[in-house]
């Protein structure tokens, strides 16, 4: 191992982040940085309002300069979204990256400890002490550069997985789309039309489906899965198995995109569903439009929320307003349109009692309020309930608050009650119940407003439930080592910083499989999940991190206990029969150094040395 | 490492004695809940120092032992749940090795309950946070390491 340094003069330099009040809030940061001067090996130390701000990293680099520092620790935030930025600016004050050691005095302390100001600070120095202790005994390593294979993986055809496809594609490089049904176009080729127009969904995504077909760089792959993922960035050697067949294809690809998106919630029996026959979910309702076989109907109902925001799961799934708001105005505006075919064809349910329009005591209310503005005139209301949606049909939006987000989305809210489209609130303790009244459907309500009991004839009940995570995304992840969140939508990186990184470099995720999204914003992830996958095939190659198994010929007895502990089959034997670590495989996790018996193995920058002189510090004073 | 001017933060006990607990703390998930707990601004008592390694399966038996010996009153361990460690199978060989580890610390009269693995992932905030909370009262219960009394170390 290269220690180019070994004989010099330890100098440290520490710099304490204030992080704003973040940490300067609930820690005494200046204490810490005069702390830390009193350390051996020490030369430095200062605090800042915020490190990884310009001044701040600028302080770093003058100091380096300055003080002659060969070792830099910065206690601050976290080494998983921090460390790069300290580490580039550290080399670029001439100093090796693995020189600097990074402490967690932010999520590890000054927001966990927050109503203890006295105790948190004495943790932070103790933790600044382990970072000193843990930086001295460093030493600078050279990082291999790995080819990079220049071709993509891409996971799921929908929207997004196309997206992203056809982006890396125009970019010049190979990429191979696994989508697991017989067609390409996801979800969407279930729905209607799309918010905010009212043209054919398939129509609308037709385009892309025909340029990603005929794109000389995109292979397609239907009715596939891939079967099997081995290796790291840069280098995956990944199987593809159509499902009717056996024989596998294998490529080799540099980057990989998850866009597997997700499916619809369903459960028996919820709101009556699978339970009544007119009680059906957002989808199932495109779908009937779509096919033009709408029954006949009067008076359709939609259940916001159905099954999310704590009722089964607990996030809510972000389209259903605007989608439920689509819908409804679909229904207003196109009703005979969507009736269409079956009307012809005959096979529309049977003409539906007429039901009044509107309950007695709203006809009632309307009456009063319009005596009141203007006189009396039975006839003015009479003119304004004929008003009503389509004059056939009575639309009503159950829900707990919508949330029409987005730009153009108010407005179609607006629309819709323009539409006498009627909006009526629940609370979760009181929620709508749909009941069958004889051969009637009910949907008995509390009216939050009016505080009446209420019950209203339904022809068509239909349920806004979430977006919920692929069954078969569990495979996925443990197939390319990323992780599902606990709604089972897999998780990036980092829920504000890193939207579409997966942990695993070199691994990217969009689209419906992350979470709730509608199509635009699919889109966008699509093409930022393709720009973060180009990165490294734009650059031919990665730099591996330095952090890998070393094995002491000097001491290995070749046992081989390593070479079976390893997850990566990253160590061989020799001629000799002594065990040997191949770089470019190994991920540097540690499994053989902490099993092989004689000690033979070093971890670099985990040394057996550098964790106990961590845990050395922290339990005692003096280091 | 030299032992001389060693001050124990309160190893003897008594009154005003602090547990002081060292984790090792894998990178990929647990490390990643202690991070989320922070976000979350999950209050925990402040006596556990982490120590970051890439993986569970990194953590030798001697660790816990040594540190133990430096003067930890306890000792924890954790990494992902099984079947999601970033290196496969890292926790899994963590599993096997703690359970000996744990074993001999009964043997040797210090008690298998000063140690613990527990597995926590990148989502698990408040069961990091809780763990620090219960495995820090147990400590307390426990009392300080009979190893420190009288405050000799092999340091
Ligand atoms: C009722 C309803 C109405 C909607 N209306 C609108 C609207 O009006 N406007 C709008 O913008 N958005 C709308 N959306 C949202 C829209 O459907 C999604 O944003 C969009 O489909 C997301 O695209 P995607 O590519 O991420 O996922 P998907 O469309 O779900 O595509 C994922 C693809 O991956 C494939 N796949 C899954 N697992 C695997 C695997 N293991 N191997 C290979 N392939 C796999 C699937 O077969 C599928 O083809 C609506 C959603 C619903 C439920
Ligand atoms: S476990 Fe240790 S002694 Fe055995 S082969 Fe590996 S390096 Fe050599
Ligand atoms: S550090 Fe991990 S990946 Fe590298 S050789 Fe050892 S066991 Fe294999
Ligand atoms: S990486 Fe977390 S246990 Fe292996």
């Amino acid at each position: 191992m290269e220690n180019d340094k070994s004989n010099e003069e330890l100098r440290v330099g520490v710099f304490v982040c204030h992080c704003g009040t973040n940490i300067g809030g609930f820690v005494d940061v200046p204490s810490v940085a005069e702390y830390a001067k009193t350390l051996p090996g020490v030369v430095f130390a200062m605090d800042n309002l915020y490190t990884c701000a310009e001044d701040g990293l600028a302080a770093i680099k003058n100091a380096i300069k300055e003080h002659k520092l060969n070792r830099v620790v910065v206690a601050s935030c976290t080494p998983r979204t921090h460390a790069p930025l300290f580490q580039a600016t550290v080399e670029e004050a001439g100093l090796n990256k693995y020189l600097f050691t990074f402490v967690n005095i932010r999520e590890h302390c000054s927001w966990v400890h927050m109503k203890e100001k006295e105790k948190a600070t004495e943790k932070a120095r103790d933790l600044v002490r382990m970072g000193v202790a843990r930086v001295k005994l460093l030493s600078p390593q050279e990082e291999p550069r790995i080819p990079v294979e220049k071709s993509a993986l891409v996971i799921g055809g929908g929207v997004a997985g196309m997206t992203a496809a056809h982006s890396l594609a125009k970019m010049g490089f190979p990429v191979h789309l696994v989508e697991k049904e017989k067609e390409l176009g996801g979800f969407v080729r279930n729905l209607n039309n799309l918010y905010v127009t009212t043209k054919d969904a398939t129509e609308t995504i037709m385009p892309l489906i025909e340029k990603v077909k005929s794109h000389p760089n995109i292979k397609v792959y239907l009715n596939s899965k891939v079967s099997n993922v081995h290796g790291f960035i840069g280098n995956f050697d990944v199987k593809i198995k159509p499902n009717d067949k056996d024989e596998e294809v294998e490529h080799k690809v540099g980057s990989i995109i998850v866009a597997t998106g997700a499916i619809e919630y369903t459960k028996e029996a919820l709101y009556g569903y699978n339970v009544y026959k007119n009680v059906v979910t957002l989808t199932e309702f495109e779908i009937m439009c779509k096919n033009k076989t709408l029954p006949k109907v009067k008076n359709v109902a939609f259940i916001q929320c159905a099954g999310s925001r704590g009722q089964d799961v607990s996030y809510c799934s972000r389209i259903c307003c605007n989608v439920a708001i689509k819908n409804a105005i679909n229904i207003v505006d196109n009703y005979d349109n969507l009736l269409g075919i079956a009307e012809q064809t005959g096979k529309a349910v049977e003409e539906v009692p007429v039901e009044p329009k509107a309950p007695t005591e709203v006809l009632e209310r309307r009456r009063r309020r319009s005596s009141r503005g203007r006189g009396r005139e039975d006839e003015e209301v009479a003119e304004e309930v004929k008003r009503g949606p389509g004059e056939r049909i009575e639309v009503t939006i159950f829900n707990r608050d919508i949330m029409s987000y987005g730009i153009a989305h108010e407005l179609y809210f607006n629309k819709a009650r323009e539409k006498r489209v009627r909006f009526v609130r629940y609370k979760p303790d009181r929620r709508p119940e749909v009941i069958m009244d004889g051969d009637k459907l009910m949907i008995k309500y509390f009216h939050e407003t009016l505080a009446v009991e209420r019950e209203m004839p339904v022809d068509l009940v239909i349920l806004s439930t979430p977006l919920i995570a692929q069954p078969d995304a569990e495979d996925i992840s443990r197939l390319l080592k990323v992780p599902c969140g606990q709604d089972g939508f897999f998780l990036e990186a980092h829920v504000k910083l890193r939207p579409v990184d997966f942990a695993t470099d070199g691994v990217f995720v969009c689209g419906t499989a992350r979470g709730p999204a509608d199509i635009t914003e699919s889109i966008e992830q699509a093409e930022a999940a393709a720009s973060r996958a180009a990165t490294p095939l734009a650059a031919g190659y990665v730099q591996a991190e330095a952090i890998m198994a070393h094995v002491d010929q000097e001491i290995c007895s070749g046992c081989g206990t390593c070479i079976d502990v390893c997850p990566y089959g990253a160590i061989t034997k020799n001629e000799e029969g002594l065990a040997e670590v191949v770089a470019a495989a190994c991920k540097g996790c540690g499994c053989c150094g902490a099993s092989c018996p004689e000690n033979a193995i070093s971890m670099t920058n985990y040394t057996d040395e550098q964790l106990m002189a961590e845990a050395l510090a922290a339990l005692k004073e003096a280091i | 490492m030299s032992s001389e001017g060693e001050k124990k933060p309160g190893s003897t006990g008594g009154e005003g004695w602090e547990p002081n607990i060292v984790a090792f703390c894998c990178n990929w998930c647990s490390y990643a809940g202690a991070d989320l707990a922070g976000v979350s601004r999950f209050q925990y008592p402040p006596n556990i120092k982490v120590i970051r390694v890439m993986c569970s399966g990194r953590v030798e038996p001697q660790f816990v032992l040594r540190a133990l010996e430096l003067g930890a009153d306890g000792v924890l361990i954790t990494g992902c749940h099984i079947g999601d460690c970033h290196y496969l199978s890292g926790n899994e060989k963590a599993e096997v090795r703690m359970k000996m580890t744990a074993d001999l610390l009964e043997m040797l009269g210090i008690g298998r309950d000063r140690m613990r693995l527990e597995w926590i992932s990148a989502s698990e905030g408040e069961k990091f946070a809780e763990t620090m909370r219960e495995f820090t009262e147990r400590i307390r219960e426990l009392g300080p390491n009979p190893l420190t009394n009288g405050g000799e170390d092999s340091g």
